[in-house]
């Protein structure tokens, strides 16, 4: 094997150097054969997830290396949870992560564009034109279809009360997941939630105060969104009461308990009396707390430690309802909605430190003991918490995922109020731009930028195939519609409505999603066709 | 066309491949458990690898837990049936073959070349079809206690006919819904004790009109007291240690350790004085007593019980109205619980504490007997299932027909959207009715009758407009399930459809598993 052995040269005297030492396993691949596995191996990640596009699209049943099992519609989710070891693949798999965490929707679109366009240099390389230059043609295709899409777009109105537009497009990308049985209902939910803590002037939604909380039991139809916290907690005590009106709440951070110096130290107890003075001291410590709080008018604390036994009867005794073991997210959380102040000491505690909602309540579940505590009517009406339900645990997860998405997709629409319609319109629209703009270019980069307009095809063609439509034909009619009528808004027609124009169905995608599909996606191209060389150290032999 | 991409032992089964493998696994688990649908339905021997122990159930969510599974789909169904158990708690097995029964439909189809979303779209229809016609069909009788009460019976008689308690359904389900409506209304079936011993038949077993805590009363403790007054108390009763962090003790000489130690006694002494001066006659700790707070105590005339579990004060706090309390100091504040009459009693060869004429009475206990421990714990689980299926009707008060006529019904309804539906979606639709219509079936093929003579005159019944049709599995006929008294909840029977559509849909979706590889583990 060519591969296994040491890479040298001789100098005058016939004596070798060592460039490249002999190593166990080492393996090299180089020139274009190297970019063609990596082809090879991008496109096969694409084709996995590809038939996960669109409306009919489907899911895949993950399974973790303890067994458990996740069935998931979300281009990101399975690429991140397949187990990829080739170099490649995995560049492909933080590109949908990219587009996850910048935009939050279709993070599957982006991997299936740069499958296409790796698929469609594989072509061009045949033919021997350099990939830097293949490189430089998708580059430039791509800064005419980002322009394309700039002018195709539409802006679309929408106001705290008039939230149509944004609803269309939250069904738009509920559309592809199992939630579209309940696909109006997710789609109010997503946009309520969004809606209630944007900030419209700034164009800003913090996803903080959005919380998406799930449980197994009921079905889709369950749902429900609380505007303000959900924890999943109960009270310290059993007969503290479950509901609290008109609640003033105490938010700690430091356990009832004796305090504790972080240093290290020890107490040494040499006589009776020392005892005696500590177990005054213990009590009074105690009382002391329970004081403090009390003294501020709280009648709901939210702690983030453990209570001692004596401290929760006191607390019980006093009328003082508490809640133990809260996360730190959560307390954040709860202090964000009651504009209350986290509370690291009791000495600090005062009564302009307490927060505020008008209804603390326990729900209960079924069969089990288990029990939640809504804070409702809380001072600070921007937070807002989601409470999926679904019949099982894999279902719950996947619906969480759909809901993360599609208020994604709303917010993106609050930061720019531009669409593009989707059902592959838009990319149409663009490959048909693109490949005008091609014929103008003198240099070799032309066949690059068509070769880029046929990548472009792939996204309707995929959406035309899942949706058991001979894709094709499809295309190739929607295609010609749009350059003889000039319309950018027809697209496919997934779900068999006999319309073809999606701006009539409603189908918006938020421009800057779409956008940054095509630039993170030649990106990634361009990254792949650059590297010509992989030299994987080989391991030392056990 | 492909490379593998993939870590080592890292597998992906693709389009047919996936298909196939779910629907194998989906329907094999629904084969498994469809032999103990129904009252005629056979029970299942589980006996563990590991320890030999042996089960021997009927209940669809504890056989399922007891499968070990590799199989994605199958692993779903698992899961939902769970789900019911944990909801609704029965109806776990019709759930899962009715999850099946949907694949197995889907599976015809799919071979017909139909996509499977245009099947979930026909599913979805339908779903909703059969819910309406439940709902139209779900009585609710809470007005009326009498009735409603009769309605509650109804429900159990149903469930437990099913399971190893049906020789004595009629003394269980009066057993199970009393015990319920002493709820008043909560669903916590924790407050609803039971208590097994082995000995004595099944029938012997019956709700205690107290209140029995499986604990021994102190040693020198009297073992019957009139008239007390209990403090339920939660705190430490054997050294009372110190809780400042890092205190310790560090003495010089035997003298002073001495002194301390009867500082510590001292200490001990006035918690009990604190306690006795709430005017009680009864302690009960949820920790430890030790022997000397224990005489002090008995000294005092107070009877002492020690180490009462959480759930047994918790109960016990909620049957005498007391509180649960760990501070001693102000004896005005806290409640006390009170009851007539305690006593040891005995059971078998167990000794227990009774507690009778109790104040609040929103928990209660009941004892079960049976002759092997298998019994036991099998009418255990039926109990709980009849107990959980009860609670939740006291929340949502309609109920439905058994004896597979709400399936019937839904299956009419269905059949009648079919007719209404355009495009391929509607073979969807009929695919759904039949597989609803296979609940009967079952039923009837368990009980050895012609199921499929039975099924079609019951369904020319339900189109015959005789809307309480169902199979009577006494008789082998069709009866009217109103008159005969067979009712099941509405909830259950929503959750049911629900959930098993909800789970077929997610399988039908898939057209890929990825498989990661397994983790490696140490043999044990």
């Amino acid at each position: 094997m060519a591969e296994h052995q040491a890479l040298y040269a001789t100098d005058e005297y016939g004596r070798p150097f060592i460039i490249l030492r002999e190593q166990g396993r080492k393996v090299r691949t180089h020139g274009v054969e190297a970019i063609k596995q990596h082809i090879l191996a991008a496109r096969t990640v694409a084709n996995i997830i590809r038939t996960s596009l669109g409306p009919r699209g489907l899911d895949k049943i993950l399974i973790s290396p303890d067994g458990e099992i996740t069935v998931t519609n979300d281009g990101a989710t399975i690429l991140s949870q397949m187990e990829v070891e080739h170099q490649i693949a995995r560049l492909l798999v933080q590109l949908s992560k990219s587009q996850d965490d910048e935009i939050g929707d279709g993070t599957t679109g982006v991997v299936v564009l740069a499958g296409a366009l790796l698929e469609q240099s594989e072509a061009l390389l045949d033919r021997g034109i350099h990939p830097i230059r293949i490189a430089d043609g998708f580059d430039r295709a791509c800064k005419v279809a980002v322009e394309h899409l700039d002018k195709i777009s539409d802006t679309i109105e929408f106001s705290t009360t008039n939230t149509e537009n944004l609803f269309k497009t939250a069904m738009t990308s509920l559309g592809s997941k199992i939630v579209s049985k309940e696909h109006e209902k997710f789609a109010r939910i997503a946009v309520e939630a969004v809606m209630t803590v944007a900030d419209l002037d700034r164009k800003d939604v913090s996803f903080d105060l959005i919380k998406v909380d799930g449980k197994v039991g009921g079905s889709l139809a369950d749902t429900t969104l609380f505007k303000g916290v959900l924890i999943d907690k109960d009270m310290s005590h059993p007969q503290m009461p479950h509901t609290v009106r008109d609640a003033h709440l105490a938010i700690l951070t430091c356990p009832f308990e004796p305090p504790r110096p972080k240093t290290k130290h020890k107490l040494d107890i040499t006589s009776v009396e020392e005892y005696k003075k500590l177990q005054e001291y213990e009590k009074e410590k105690f009382t002391d707390m329970i004081k403090r709080v009390k003294d501020t008018g709280a009648n709901l604390v939210i702690c983030q430690w453990g209570f001692d036994d004596e401290a929760n009867h006191l607390l019980m005794q006093n009328e003082l309802p508490a809640v133990r073991w809260v996360g730190g997210p959560e307390i954040e959380l709860i202090a964000i909605a009651t504009h209350g102040r986290i509370v690291p000491r009791f000495e600090d505690l005062t009564t302009a430190k307490l927060g505020r909602a008008g209804l603390v309540r326990e729900l209960t579940f079924g069969t089990t003991r288990d029990k939640m505590l809504v804070i409702e009517e809380c001072a600070n009406t921007k937070t807002v918490t989601v409470f999926v339900r679904g019949s099982n645990k894999m279902i719950v997860d996947e619906a969480k995922r759909a809901l993360h998405d599609s208020i994604c997709a709303v917010r993106n629409l609050i930061k720019d109020n531009r669409v593009v319609y989707g059902g592959g319109a838009a990319d149409i629209s663009s490959s048909i731009a693109v490949a005008k703009a091609a014929d103008e270019i003198p240099s070799i980069e032309q066949y690059a930028m068509r070769a880029f307009a046929s990548a472009l095809d792939s996204i309707p063609l995929a959406l035309a195939e899942n949706s058991g439509l001979s894709p094709i034909e499809t295309l190739t009619e929607v295609k010609s519609r749009q350059v003889n009528e000039g319309r950018s808004t027809l697209g496919i027609d997934c779900l068999g409505k006999g319309n073809l124009d999606m701006r009539e169905q409603f189908v918006y995608d938020p421009l800057i999603s779409k956008r940054q599909q095509y630039l993170l996606a030649t990106q990634l191209v361009r990254a792949v066709l650059k590297i010509d060389d992989v030299i994987i150290a080989g391991q030392a032999e056990d | 066309m492909s490379m593998n991409i993939f870590g080592a032992e890292a597998t992906e089964e693709k389009a047919e491949n996936a298909r196939l493998s779910s629907f194998v696994g989906a329907l094999a688990l629904g084969d498994l458990v469809k032999s103990t649908l129904g009252p005629k339905g056979m029970n299942k021997i589980l006996q563990s690898a590991s320890t030999g122990e042996i089960n021997v159930t009927n209940d669809g969510a504890t056989i399922l837990k007891a499968i070990q599974l590799d199989n994605a789909a199958a692993k779903i169904l698992v899961n939902i049936s769970k789900v019911q158990d944990d909801e609704v708690g029965d109806g776990t097995t019709s759930v899962c073959v009715l999850a099946a029964e949907l694949l197995r439909g889907a599976e015809k189809l799919i071979a017909q070349r139909i996509h499977p979303q245009t099947i979930i779209e026909g599913y979805r229809i339908a779903s909703a079809a059969a819910l309406t016609a439940l709902e139209k069909s779900a009585v609710d009788n809470s007005a009326d206690p009498v009735k409603f009460r009769q309605d509650l019976v109804n429900i159990a008689r149903t469930t437990l006919s099913s399971k190893v308690l049906s020789q004595d359904k009629d003394y269980f389900s009066n057993l199970a819904v009393d015990a319920v409506l002493r709820l008043k209304g909560s669903t916590d079936l924790d407050h609803i004790q039971v208590i097994k011993k082995v000995g004595g038949k099944l029938t012997d077993s019956y709700l205690d009109e107290g209140f029995v805590l499986d604990k021994s009363i102190g040693v020198d403790s009297p073992k019957r007291l009139e008239n007390a007054k209990i403090l339920i108390a939660n705190t430490s009763m054997d050294t009372d240690k110190i809780k400042i962090f890092g205190a310790r003790v560090k003495v010089d000489s035997t003298g002073k350790l001495a002194e301390l130690e009867r500082a510590e006694r001292e200490k001990m002494k006035a918690k009990v004085e604190a306690i006795a001066a709430h005017g009680i006659n009864v302690f009960v700790n949820r920790q430890l007593i030790y022997n000397y707070p224990e005489s002090l105590l008995a000294e005092k005339g107070i009877l002492t019980i020690e180490h009462a579990d959480f759930e047994g004060v918790e109960r016990l706090s909620l049957v005498t109205g007391g509180e649960i309390a760990s501070t001693f100091d102000r004896p005005d504040l806290v409640k006390l619980g009170h009851c007539d009459l305690i006593e040891e009693i005995i059971i078998g060869e167990d000794k227990l504490i009774k507690f009778s004429g109790v104040a609040a009475g929103e928990a209660c206990t009941v004892v079960l007997r049976g002759s092997t421990h298998q019994m036991v714990d099998e009418a255990e689980r039926s109990l709980h299932d009849a107990l959980s299926v009860l609670s939740q009707t006291v929340k949502e008060t309609r109920v439905t027909l058994g004896g597979g006529c709400a399936e019937m019904l839904m299956s009419c309804a269905v059949d009648n959207e079919a007719k209404r539906v355009l495009g391929k979606k509607a073979i969807a639709v009929e695919a759904f009715s039949h597989a609803l219509r296979q609940l009967p079936t079952i039923l009837a093929d368990n009980a050895g009758y012609d199921s499929s003579d039975l099924v079609s005159r019951l369904r020319a019944a339900h189109y015959d407009g005789r809307s309480d049709a169902g199979l009577d599995m006494n008789q082998g006929t069709i009866g009217s399930m109103r008159k005969l008294g067979i009712t099941e909840s509405y909830k259950l029977k929503r959750q049911v459809v629900l959930s098993a559509s909800e789970a077929a849909e997610m399988i039908l979706r898939v057209d890929d598993i990825l498989r990661a590889t397994p983790r490696k583990r140490e043999a044990v």
